[in-house]
């Protein structure tokens, strides 16, 4: 789906990290967390590509105009690193974007009955959101969140308002516990019930280091995975990554716009 | 004023417009087809096959630069078997001819895919790549020496009956003379251009961005030498030409056909816009209109040069 969207909102949460509320046709309800949208940041040719973002909430709000009703929209948690996002960054209540999307497989929620432990890394929180909120609705969900220092960690309110139990680790011990979030990660996952499963979103060595210990605690995990893209919808195949059985004299690369965002950590090579 | 014409013809396969997708950009039709109305365009380029599935290049293969963006992705394919089985089930669907983009790892490989795809009925035509880097015998010498050009032309020419369109390489000192090369050796129709090679580098790293180091330019900060190619090409060939580079809007497609190209191809552009290639076909016809222009072909090389 092809949209024009209106900018509802565009606040700074934390230093460099804003949330953007945009308005969405009612079909954004049918997203699967996880899913993603590709943004054209602005009509020019500089830059020229779409940038893509993680769906962090959708929901619906009352128009000023009664007859209009609710309406949908859809928000994303972006952390500006770039020309792109500096661009967003700037942008206003009122003004207008392009929107692509939702993209990619989202996340499989397995059996209720199961804990669900989230990982989440800096802006890899993004998708991670949206994901609690469907998931409190049956199951116990834990989050574990890291990041360099205390601006890095966001939107931690909103989980616990969402019924989510959450562990905070900070590189600089500014918030929750000094040092890496697998380490916390790993304390609770030895402790987790049989039918656990682990959902992680972050920088590309913490998601091999939870990788890891999903195979080591036998837990199913499931990574969302970043990558460079061009077209989003697995034509222009710039965005691959390992597959598992993948070596130089037999590749085997997946397209993380298509086959993915979100992953099982078993069907990719981590070395 | 009644509707404009807008079909054209490229070694015998009509076109209903003159905006055709370029190979690479388009993947195989099926990715765009919840984007737009296929029979909108005049003609789908598939992704380059090959013989084998081919994995391509390591990541990253993409990067953006200023007005284009680079790629290394290494011709990355599913194989013509896979093509067959698993493609053109859904090409039998769509009312819009299908060229095929194809190379060769080896001038005899060429010779065999063609005479494999020249038995698939759905494809209407052949578009020859010779400007891949990853061929043998001195990388991309097919595209780049006018004898290796001729003889891989003249090769894929006698396996099959279908129109034989070949694709230049901008990466060349004069373009004419591969032309006139591929022309001699039978093609039915020429594109360009292909990309053009370069390089971007990560100052902090001291790194090349890509993994492959080098990477192929597309997007409107080639345009200028895509113009200039086919204007050259238009004047020195007689066979039909399809424009390519940084066709992002109507304007840009209209001014390549003043050029001398008979049909344009959209690239870059279907990454930005999933429908960019039915948005630019209608935009022609919406400047023909306002033109007074009632067959396209009338523009076809309509270029004045005098002063
Ligand atoms: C499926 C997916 C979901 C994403 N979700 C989010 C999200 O919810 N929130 C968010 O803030 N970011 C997200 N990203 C990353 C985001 O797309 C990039 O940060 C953004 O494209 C950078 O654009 P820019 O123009 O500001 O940076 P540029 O000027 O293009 O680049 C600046 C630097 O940003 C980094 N970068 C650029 N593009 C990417 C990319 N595609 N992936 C990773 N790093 C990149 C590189 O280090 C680069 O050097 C996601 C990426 C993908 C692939
Ligand atoms: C990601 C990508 C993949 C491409 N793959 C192919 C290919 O397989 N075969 C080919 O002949 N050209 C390929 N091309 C070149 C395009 O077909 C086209 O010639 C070039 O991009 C210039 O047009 P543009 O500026 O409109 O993109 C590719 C281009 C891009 C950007
Ligand atoms: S971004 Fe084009 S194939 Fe994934």
């Amino acid at each position: 789906m092809q949209f024009k969207s209106m900018v509802l909102s565009n606040v700074e949460v934390s230093p460099s990290y804003f949330r953007l509320r945009m308005t969405a046709p009612p079909t954004i309800s049918g997203s699967q967390p996880g899913q993603f949208v590709m943004v054209r940041v602005n009509p020019a040719i500089d830059p020229l590509l779409r940038r893509p973002f993680g769906v962090f909430d959708l929901g619906t709000f009352e128009t000023a105009y009664t007859d209009c009703g609710r309406q949908s929209f859809l928000e994303i948690l972006y952390k500006v690193v770039g020309k792109g996002t500096a661009l967003l960054s700037d942008l206003h209540q009122g003004d207008h974007l392009d929107i692509l999307g939702p993209l990619g497989k989202g996340f499989t929620f397995g059996e209720p009955a199961g804990e669900k432990l989230l990982v989440g890394g800096g802006v890899g929180l993004a998708p991670l959101y949206y994901l609690a909120k469907e998931l409190v609705k049956g199951s116990k969900v834990n989050l574990f969140a890291g990041g360099r220092n205390k601006d890095d960690v966001l939107c931690i309110t909103e989980f616990e308002r969402l019924g989510v139990e959450t562990y905070v680790a900070t590189d600089d011990g500014t918030l929750g516990t000094r040092g890496l979030v697998t380490e916390v990660f790993e304390q609770q996952l030895a402790k987790a019930g049989p039918n656990a499963m682990i959902f992680a979103c972050g920088p590309f060595p913490m998601l091999q280091a939870v990788a890891l210990l999903a195979e080591k605690y036998q837990v199913p995990c499931q990574v969302s995975l970043e990558a460079y893209m061009a077209c989003g919808v697995g034509a222009c195949l710039g965005c691959v990554v390992k597959g598992k059985n993948h070596s130089d004299s037999t590749p085997d690369y997946r397209c993380v716009c298509k086959d993915g965002p979100v992953f099982d950590s078993k069907d990719l090579l981590w070395s | 004023m009644t509707t404009p014409n807008l079909s054209v013809e490229i070694a015998g396969i009509k076109l209903r417009n003159p905006v055709m997708t370029a190979s690479g950009t388009f993947g195989y039709g099926a990715e765009f087809a919840p984007y737009m109305s296929l029979e909108k365009i005049g003609a789908i380029v598939t992704k380059g096959l090959s013989m084998k599935p081919k994995a391509g290049n390591p990541t990253p293969r993409i990067v953006e630069t200023p007005g284009g963006m680079l790629n290394a992705i290494g011709l990355q394919n599913v194989g013509i078997e896979a093509f067959k089985a698993e493609k053109v089930p859904f090409l039998r669907t769509i009312a819009t001819p299908v060229i095929v983009n194809l190379y060769g790892n080896t001038l005899e490989e060429y010779g065999e895919l063609t005479e494999i795809i020249d038995t698939i009925p759905e494809v209407a035509g052949i578009e020859v790549n010779i400007s891949c880097p990853n061929v043998k015998q001195g990388g991309i010498v097919f595209g780049t020496d006018p004898k290796a050009a001729f003889e891989v032309v003249s090769l894929v020419r006698e396996s099959t009956l279908k129109p034989v369109i070949v694709k230049l390489s901008p990466n060349v000192t004069d373009v004419v003379v591969m032309a006139q090369a591929c022309v001699d050796a039978g093609a039915d129709a020429l594109s360009l251009i292909n990309t053009l090679t370069g390089m971007a580098i990560d100052l902090q790293k001291r790194r090349p961005i890509l993994a492959n180091i080098t990477g192929g330019l597309s997007g409107p900060a080639i345009k200028p030498v895509a113009l200039r190619m086919v204007w050259q090409v238009a004047k020195a060939v007689q066979v039909p030409l399809i424009g390519i580079g940084g066709i992002m809007t109507a304007t840009d497609a209209l001014e390549f056909i003043l050029a001398g190209a008979t049909a344009v191809q959209v690239g870059t552009a279907n990454f930005l816009d999933p429908s960019a290639a039915a948005t630019i076909a209608a935009g022609i016809e919406e400047w023909l209109v306002a033109n007074g222009v009632s067959d396209i072909r009338d523009l076809i090389g309509a270029l004045k040069t005098d002063r």
